[in-house]
Formats: C-alpha cells, structure tokens, sequence
C-alpha cells in the first residue's frame, strides 16, 4: 500500500487523471487546426450541446460501476423524445409531455434492471433486446414520421436563458450535483459501489441486490426521459431515429472518464470531463467539415484507447 | 467398468443426447409454427413463399453461424452487421471497378476477416470484454461505411455474380446450397475437430482449458476471426441478392443474428451449444418474422418481436441451467 502511494507522489503526472490530459490535448489540437474553435460562441456552443449527453452518462456512470450496461438507452431516448412531442402536440402542454417521457423512460428502466437483477440475464442482451423494443415501438408511436407542430413552451427549454445561463446548463449542474450527492453523500451510493466491488457483502448486511439494481436501472431510464425533453426541445420536432447510438456516446464519456467496466470502481467528475472530451471532438471534427459518421469511428477510436489505457495501468 | 469411471463417462454421454433433443425441441418448434402460419394464412405453403423462407434463414445463417462459435466461446460479437455492411460496400466497389465478381468475393472475406482478427485482437492482447470491444468496432465500422459511401448507392453488378444470391439450381435457391455447405462445414468443425472441441471448452472453463495446455489466445483469435470472415461472406450473398449496396444494409442484422444464435441454443455463458442449433434458430426467426409479414403486421414491430424473442430465449437458458444444477 504505501508503496503504491509513493509510486503515485513520485511521478506528479500521474496524479493528473487521464481524462483531464486527453481533453486539454483534444482542445489544444482542435484550437490550432480548427477554425472558430476558441470563439466564445463555439465554447458556449460546445457546452449546451454536451448537456443532454451528460443526462445519459451520469446514470450510465452507475450502472457501468455495478458491472453493468444499458445499450438501450438511445433507443429509450428516441422513444421519450417522441413521447414529449406526441403528448405535447396533443395537450398543449409542457409538462403532461414532460411526465410522459419519464414514465415511458421509467418503464424501460425497470424492465431493464429486472431482466438484469431478477431473472440475472446479462446486462448486454437484456439491454440489447429492450434496444429493438423501444426502437420497434418508436417506429410505431410515430408511424416512422418526424413529429412536428411543438408547442413552444417545450423548444423553450432548450433557447431560454433567465440570467444569461441557459436552461440547459442549469439542468445539467443540477442533475450533476444530484448524481455527485448520491454517489458520495447517501447510504445508496455506498451500494453502488459495493455492487460493482463486493456484491456479496451487500447480501450478508442484509440488503437486497436485486432492488438496488432494479433502482439503478430505473435512474437510468428515467435520466433518459429528461433528456428526450432536451433533445425535442433542441431539434423542435420528434424524430423516430434521433437519439439512437447516443448510448455509444455515453459509454465513451464514462470509459474515457476512468469508470472501469471490471472493478467497480467509478468516477463522477471524470464523466463529465469525458462528456466534454467527446463534445469536444465531435465539436472539432464538425468545424474541420468532417462528417459525423468520422465523429463516431474517431469517438470509438477514444473508447478503445481509454478501455486499452485502463487496462494497462491496472495492470501495472 | 468401475464406478468412478462411470460417473467420468456418464456426463459426457448425456450431454450428448441432451443436444440431441434439444435440436429435437426446436426442429418440432420450427414445424409448430409453420401449421400455425398454413392454418392463419393461405400464402404461406405457396412454393415462392418457402423457397424466400429458406434463402431469408440461410443468409441470417451466414453471420450467425460464425458468431455461434464467438458465444461458444463465452463472447459476443455485436459487430457482425456493421461488419456486413462494409464488407459488402466495399465488395460493390472492387466489383464496378475491376468488373471481376472472383476479386469482389476475396475483398469481401479480406475485408470481414480483418475486421474479425481485430476484434480478437482487442479481445485477447488489450484484454477488453468483447461486447465492448466489438461494441466499439461496430460505431467505427458505421462511421468508416457512411463516410466512404458519402449517401451513394452502388447499384447493378454481373448477372453472373446476382445468380449467388438470386439463382436457382434443380429448383433451390442457390443461397441454400451454400447454406447445406457451410451447414456441414461448420458442424464437423465444431463436433468433430479437436479446435471445434478446444473452442467448447474454453467456453466451458477458461481456466481448466488453459491449464491443460489449449491456446487460448490463439483459438480466440481464430473464432473471431471466423466469425469476422462469415460475415464477408454473407455481404457477398446480400450484395448479389440485393444488386446494390448501401451504407445502411447491416442495421437491422445484429439483434436478429444474436437471436438466431440464441433461439438454437447456444448458451451466453459459454460451452454449449451447436451449429446445427443456430440453423433451426434461423429457421424460427425468418418463419415468425415471415409470419408477420404474411399476416400484414407492420414492419415494424420486427425489432420489438426480435428483442422479446432474445430476452425470451437467454432467460430460458438461464432457467435451463438453474434446474440442471
């Protein structure tokens, strides 16, 4: 142990986290070679447009620290932005559509964390089968058209800004300070780390595994319901392929943050660096004119380092 | 014979015949669903209507063949469909290019081979779990595909080259020969090679297997990359049935290849499982999903019915196990 600590102190850049060095070195490159890419209005650009990212990979930060996955949370996305755009152009209102989207997330979250928990199928093929039932029921609510006509109480979520912050950003600070708060403050995020770490030791305090994941789950698919409010809000319309493959983003922000797929052990803030590595890549490459299907093989190219990355150093 | 040689065999010999009934069970499940589908709908004993079946289950065939050996394995290889669509993309172009199917072919199983190897790759040297690793593999692969492809269509090959996936022989469709082909290919390599064996038992018992001297980066390596090569394979086939190619055509072919592997009996969690299985899961799959279609059930509700089907199939296995032990 106290070698360990010494190999740390000895060499301070390794006490800088990974994460941290890859997004100065993905910003120091794109603001030399990209155009605009240090413009107030690009940084500002960048930061909203990581927000609705950040709602998926703060839950999928837990779900991936009890050793788990959730590969359907794009396609769960596309199904509760449709279900903001549907329920609101029907009612008029906001909100209705709002709690429509997190009930339907809600649903998916729980079936998710009990075919992983209860019937203990793995959390990649559950995931994958609940993928091509919300996908399947997201071509069905929307008969595979675009839902447009949103009442713009809902794209104003997206616009606003009370105090010059906009609605997102504050969304995203609050929904980090409640991820951060439970995983390091409460009980709960004591049991996340034990599932991943010691599920055993949760069995023999007593606790119920199965109910902590199912929760965990949950949290996840209802993280998905208030961002398929963000993403209807920021493209004005319901789309019934929007959000797919956001899930990959996710999982990259969280592998390029340092949570380990294997040990159970997960980091919060080297999420959100994470989130904003990938914002910031996909940002650069779009104003180097390069499609987003480079964004996507580049961001799988970061996945891979940072899974290569996190393997070597715990092996060493 | 003494007892405690009885007891070494005895497991052996029933799981055998356990594979046997199990096969058993699903061929009867398959024959099942076909009397339902002649009772509901009068299409469906139509001959044009069977023959579409039959070359629909051996084009899933194709790329859940491979992938049968990967789960044998303990893995999985979520890139499969990604891996077709840039196989066959850049499979169209060697063949408008060159104008020779025979070099359109060998870049297709180069094209799915190389990918294969790297995802063993990453499985065996980088040590990533393989749904991850090929997870990863998959969005690459999609992003390298669109990019290359740019929103064209290649369209219009050689008659010669459609005839692999559109072509009859005695009345068959020639889909369904290579099918019997690589049916029997993969079975004896399976069942009756020592590799096909190693690759049982490094599903069975990663550390038993590489205690008794298997290889098991190398064998790991082959089976995706076996895998990796069937998929190419299958590009050809869709290329040539198709006559075009797009960056899109692999989407929907991931879940409903898992499916398949699953339906048939191959366990996730390694070991056990057969090709043979994964045919007859072809074979149940395209029936439900040609079922649908004959019943005029919208397009799509198949990823719904395909992802119930797969959590159906992995939670009976899981129920399979628990009464076995």
């Amino acid at each position: 142990m106290r070698e360990a600590v010494l190999a740390v102190t000895s060499n301070p850049l390794q006490r800088i986290p990974g994460v941290a060095i890859m997004l100065l070195l993905l910003v120091a490159v794109f603001g030399a070679v990209a155009p605009g890419f240090m413009s107030e209005v690009n940084i500002a650009n960048v930061l909203v447009q990581s927000t609705l990212l950040l709602m998926l990979s703060l839950p999928m930060t837990l779900i991936i620290m009890t050793e788990g996955l959730d590969l359907s949370m794009g396609a769960v996305l596309t199904l509760t932005s449709l279900m903001v755009a549907i329920v609101s152009v029907a009612t008029g209102s906001m909100l209705l559509g709002f709690a429509a989207a997190v009930a339907v997330g809600l649903i998916f979250g729980v079936a998710n964390g009990c075919l992983v928990a209860a019937l203990g199928i793995p959390p990649f093929v559950a995931t994958l089968g609940t993928l091509g039932m919300a996908q399947g029921l997201a071509l069905i609510v929307s008969d595979g058209q675009s839902v447009v006509g949103i009442p713009h109480s809902v794209s104003e979520i997206y616009s606003a800004a009370p105090f010059g912050i906009p609605v997102p950003i504050v969304l995203a600070i609050l929904a980090y300070l409640l991820f951060h708060g439970l995983l390091y403050r409460t009980r709960f995020g004591a049991y996340v780390f034990a599932l991943g770490g010691n599920r055993e030791a949760l069995t023999y305090a007593g606790l119920s595994p199965t109910r902590l994941l199912i929760s965990v789950y949950a949290l996840g698919g209802a993280m998905a319901g208030i961002a398929g409010l963000l993403m209807t809000a920021r493209m004005n319309a319901g789309h019934p392929t929007a959000g797919l493959g956001l899930e990959f983003d996710a999982i990259a922000a969280v592998a390029v943050g340092g949570t380990s797929f294997e040990r159970g052990n997960g980091w919060l803030g080297g999420t959100a660096l994470g989130v904003l590595a990938v914002g910031v890549l996909r940002n650069g490459l779009n104003l180097l004119a390069l499609p987003s299907s480079i964004q996507v093989a580049s961001i799988g190219a970061l996945v891979i380092i940072a899974l290569f990355l996190d393997g070597f150093r715990s092996r060493s | 014979m003494t007892d405690i040689t009885k007891q070494a065999f005895a497991p052996a010999r029933a799981f055998m015949s356990d594979d046997l009934l199990q096969v058993f069970y699903r061929l009867a499940a398959a024959l099942l669903i076909c009397l339902a589908l002649a009772i509901l709908s009068d299409s469906f004993l139509n001959l044009g209507n069977i023959l579409n079946v039959l070359r629909q289950a051996s084009l899933l065939f194709f790329i859940a063949s491979g992938l049968t050996l990967v789960v044998l394995t303990a893995g999985l290889d979520l890139s499969v469909g990604a891996n077709v669509a840039l196989s066959a993309c850049l499979a169209g172009t060697v063949i408008h290019q060159t104008g020779s199917p025979a070099l359109g072919v060998l870049a297709a199983l180069a094209t799915g081979g190389i990918i294969g190897l790297l995802n063993g790759l990453m499985v065996t040297a980088l040590r990533i779990p393989s749904f991850i690793a090929t997870y990863g593999m998959l969005w690459v692969l999609n992003g390298l595909t669109y990019w290359y492809m740019a929103g064209e269509i290649i369209h219009g090959f050689p008659a010669a080259f459609r005839q692999i996936g559109s072509g009859y022989l005695f009345g068959l469709p020639i889909p369904v020969y290579l099918l019997l082909i690589f049916l029997s290919i993969g079975t004896i390599f399976a069942q009756r090679t020592i590799w096909g064996q190693e690759i049982y038992a490094i599903g069975a018992n990663p550390v038993a297997a590489r205690l008794s001297g298997i290889p098991l980066s190398r064998r790991l390596l082959l089976v995706y990359a076996v895998s990796g090569t069937m998929a190419g394979l299958a590009s050809i086939i869709f290329l040539a049935r198709l006559n075009s190619a797009e960056a899109d055509i692999g989407e929907s072919l991931t879940l409903p290849a898992i499916a398949a592997v699953l339906i048939g009996g191959t366990s996730l969690f390694g070991g056990v499982g057969t090709v043979f299985g994964t045919f007859v899961g072809a074979l149940i799959l395209t029936l439900v999903l040609n079922g649908m279609n004959l019943l005029s059930v919208n397009a799509s509700w198949q990823p719904l019915v395909t992802g119930v089907i797969v959590i159906l199939a992995v939670w009976l296995d899981i129920k399979a196990r628990r009464r076995g032990e």
